[in-house]
């Protein structure tokens, strides 16, 4: 705990945090997926998190991402207190799961226009989302049950272009992607933290990930063990940390 | 703030009603389900015709409940998938948008339903109509209702392991009252009854009126968790 | 995590005091005396006959029900408008909800079976399509729903929230029920039979259903009040074993 303390509070900018959790409990029925959870996340940051099945990543980007309600402690995202209201942060976050997130029925260009549409991307957003993603235009008016796994990846990884949001979660976003596919994403997510957005990741493909990311969290049973800062990724622009 | 709940309730509906219009589930299984309850119904009164001409308006709204309780199952179906339920509540989309569209995605495919169950009642039963306007307004504001209500309560079922039963439990008792107030109406829209049909209706409008203010206050809540 | 550390402190707690169990021995005595006022005391009647004795269980049963169905809407509108800003997060108004709802399926059933052999016995068929009857069998199977979300596997405020608003779903529909019921056998049936032929009840018939109504409420409130402590008390024993649970998810990181 010391060291955790010690290296998030290494993470701490100036700015406001996008993501600040102290001591944070969250319950999956009956089961403390995060049992204590403390970590601070600044704008502009790519954080890798890392840590083995079941350590709690996936729970703490959903409790992110304000879809499970906080049990103990205190949890604030891009400034919104999560124990009380967690409605309003959600159309701010990009949040890519395990599961698919695309209607199977609707075609390419119809999942975009449903799901872009919602936060007002207009069919141009729309449109160059998909080509920062090289989702090829002869599979735009295809059914996405029709898609290979990694066409859906990229597909779904389009939506969240067009929606801009200002805290991207991802679970595992390299998984099922192509070496070229996985150079868009990395590359995407360059731009999004140049451009003051914020990603948090977990991923297992760690000398992937870690070209992308400036600061290394490891989680385990449901807390944070320890926050590393990397030398600046690839593409990381912002504010990284200057103590290394 | 009005008109963007409607347009947002568009989108809504566009996108099931697009669904429906890919997979065609509704035009291939719901609607031959449904005409296939009227002909077992003739099985079972032993193709009495004078019986079954009485009983046309109730056979009606049978068949509209129980079909259309799977078109509201569908309905739900598509929204089933974790990913996609996640992806709606971080959608932006507000509840009561989504409460609107999907009930009226719902209101248009159960219409589509009871056009081909009413050509199958009068062909099967031998129902002569009287009253067009009042049948018009009976079945409009009768699936008005159960569209509503069926939103409420798909939504209330959303996400439950058990909901393939559970939805037609909670549905059935609740638009009972459409059923019977419906098939009142139809009664005397098809000149079966000289009962006056139109104060059916009004109950009918009212019952609607309450689930979609029900509807608008509650969705929110259910939408929250599953 | 082992059973036994999982129950922690709340071993020695139990559903019973000395109140309740008072008042569950009062309300087997007048269980007792009410069979006696029912069966024995009290005369036959001049037109129902011996079924009249049925009555003194029909009638009863189905007020408590109907009081029960009041309380668990109260009780639901209570958690989801005031239980967010309680400490507790609503789980008093969510237990009271539970158990009146239970509370009422049961009395409810009692209703019905007594009120179709009474039927049986006064206009020799079980059933009437009669609005009351009618209404309450619906009633009966809304509530059954309303169980069975209950009793739906789901995170604990999830479950609760939605059992709330199905409440409140089922107790609006019973007036639009009840009336489109009414509507319906006024308008299309010579005057149905109607309950109203007991309303001569006097005397010592009056007296024995009045004792009845008593003994039946403090029944419910005694089943009531041990469901509302037996769902606290699992809560409280899921509460206990948070704090393990928590400790030893933590430990799963160290030996990580």
């Amino acid at each position: 705990m010391r060291v955790a303390a010690a290296g998030v509070d290494r993470l701490r900018g100036f700015m406001a945090p996008v993501i600040d959790f102290e001591d944070t409990v969250v319950l999956l029925g009956r089961f403390p997926a995060l049992a204590g959870l403390t970590m601070s996340v600044d704008p502009g940051h790519i954080v890798l998190l890392r840590g083995s099945n079941g350590a709690g990543k996936t729970t703490f980007l959903r409790t992110c991402a304000g879809l499970l309600p906080v049990s103990q402690g205190r949890a604030r995202v891009l400034g919104f207190d999560m124990t009380v209201s967690r409605r309003e942060v959600r159309p701010h976050i990009g949040l890519l799961g395990h599961g698919s997130q695309l209607y199977d029925d609707l075609t390419v260009a119809d999942n975009l226009a449903f799901w872009g549409g919602a936060v007002g991307a207009d069919s141009a957003d729309q449109r160059a989302a998909l080509e920062a993603m090289e989702v090829s235009p002869r599979l735009w008016n295809i059914s996405v049950q029709k898609l290979s796994a990694g066409q859906r990846r990229r597909v779904a990884i389009a939506v969240l272009v067009a929606r801009r949001p200002r805290l991207w979660l991802l679970d595992e976003p390299h998984a099922g992607l192509d070496r070229r596919g996985r150079d868009l994403l990395d590359g995407l997510l360059g731009a999004a933290a140049a451009a003051g957005a914020t990603v948090v990741f977990a991923s297992h493909e760690l000398d992937r990930a870690e070209v992308v990311a400036d600061t290394v969290v490891d989680i385990g049973g449901g807390r944070t063990l320890a926050a590393t800062s990397l030398p600046r990724g690839t593409a990381g622009e912002g504010t990284g940390p200057d103590d290394d | 703030m009005m008109t963007e709940l409607f347009v947002d309730a568009a989108r809504v509906a566009r996108k099931d009603l697009l669904i429906e219009w890919r997979t065609r589930v509704t035009i291939n299984q719901v609607i031959p389900l449904g005409l296939l309850i009227e002909v077992v119904f003739a099985f079972a009164f032993d193709a009495n015709r004078s019986l079954l001409e009485q009983g046309a308006p109730g056979l009606f709204w049978v068949g509209v409940l129980f079909a259309g309780t799977l078109v509201v199952q569908r309905s739900f179906t598509v929204e089933g998938p974790d990913g996609i339920t996640d992806a709606l509540r971080l959608s932006g989309f507000r509840p009561g948008a989504m409460f609107l569209g999907k009930a009226a995605a719902i209101f248009v495919e159960l219409v589509v339903l009871e056009v081909a169950l009413l050509v199958g009642v009068v062909v099967l039963f031998d129902v002569g109509l009287s009253d067009p306007l009042l049948l018009v307004a009976t079945t409009v504001i009768g699936t008005a209702g159960f569209a509503l209500t069926g939103a409420i309560y798909g939504a209330l079922s959303l996400g439950v392991r058990v909901r393939e039963t559970l939805l037609p439990l909670l549905l059935i008792p609740v638009v009972a009252p459409i059923l019977l107030g419906g098939s009142r109406a139809l009664e005397a829209a098809f000149g079966i009854s000289t009962q006056p049909g139109w104060n059916w209706v009004g109950l009918l409008t009212v019952i609607t009126g309450v689930y979609a203010a029900i509807g608008l206050v509650a969705f929110g809540p259910l939408m929250e968790e599953s | 995590m082992s059973g036994a550390t999982d129950r922690g402190d709340s071993r020695h707690l139990m559903t019973s005091s000395v109140a309740t169990r008072i008042l569950g021995w009062v309300g087997l005595a007048a269980m007792a005396v009410m069979a006696l006022l029912g069966l024995v005391v009290s005369p036959r009647d001049r037109i129902q006959g011996e079924a009249v004795r049925l009555l003194y269980i029909h009638v009863p049963t189905i007020w408590v029900a109907y009081g029960s169905f009041v309380l668990t809407a109260v009780a639901s509108a209570l958690y989801l408008w005031r239980g967010s800003s309680r400490e507790d997060r609503g789980r008093h108004y969510d237990r009271i909800a539970g158990a009146a709802g239970e509370v009422a399926v049961l009395f409810l059933a009692l209703t019905l079976v007594t009120g179709m052999l009474w039927g049986r016995i006064t206009w020799g068929v079980f059933w009437q399509w009669d609005a009351r009857l009618t209404t309450t069998a619906l009633m009966f199977v809304s509530y059954l729903g309303y169980l069975a979300i209950r009793n739906m596997p789901a995170d604990i405020e999830a479950r609760s929230k939605r059992a709330a608003i199905a409440a409140l779903l089922a107790a609006v529909n019973i007036p639009i029920v009840h009336f489109s019921v009414e509507w319906w056998r006024t308008l299309h049936q010579k005057a149905s039979i109607r309950s109203d032929r007991n309303s001569e009840i006097t005397g010592d018939m009056f007296a024995t259903l009045m004792f009845s109504l008593l003994a039946f409420t403090l029944v419910a409130a005694w089943l009531m009040i041990h469901r509302y402590r037996l769902v606290r008390l699992e809560e409280i024993r899921e509460e206990e074993g948070l704090a393990l649970a928590v400790s030893a998810r933590r430990a799963e990181g160290v030996n990580a």
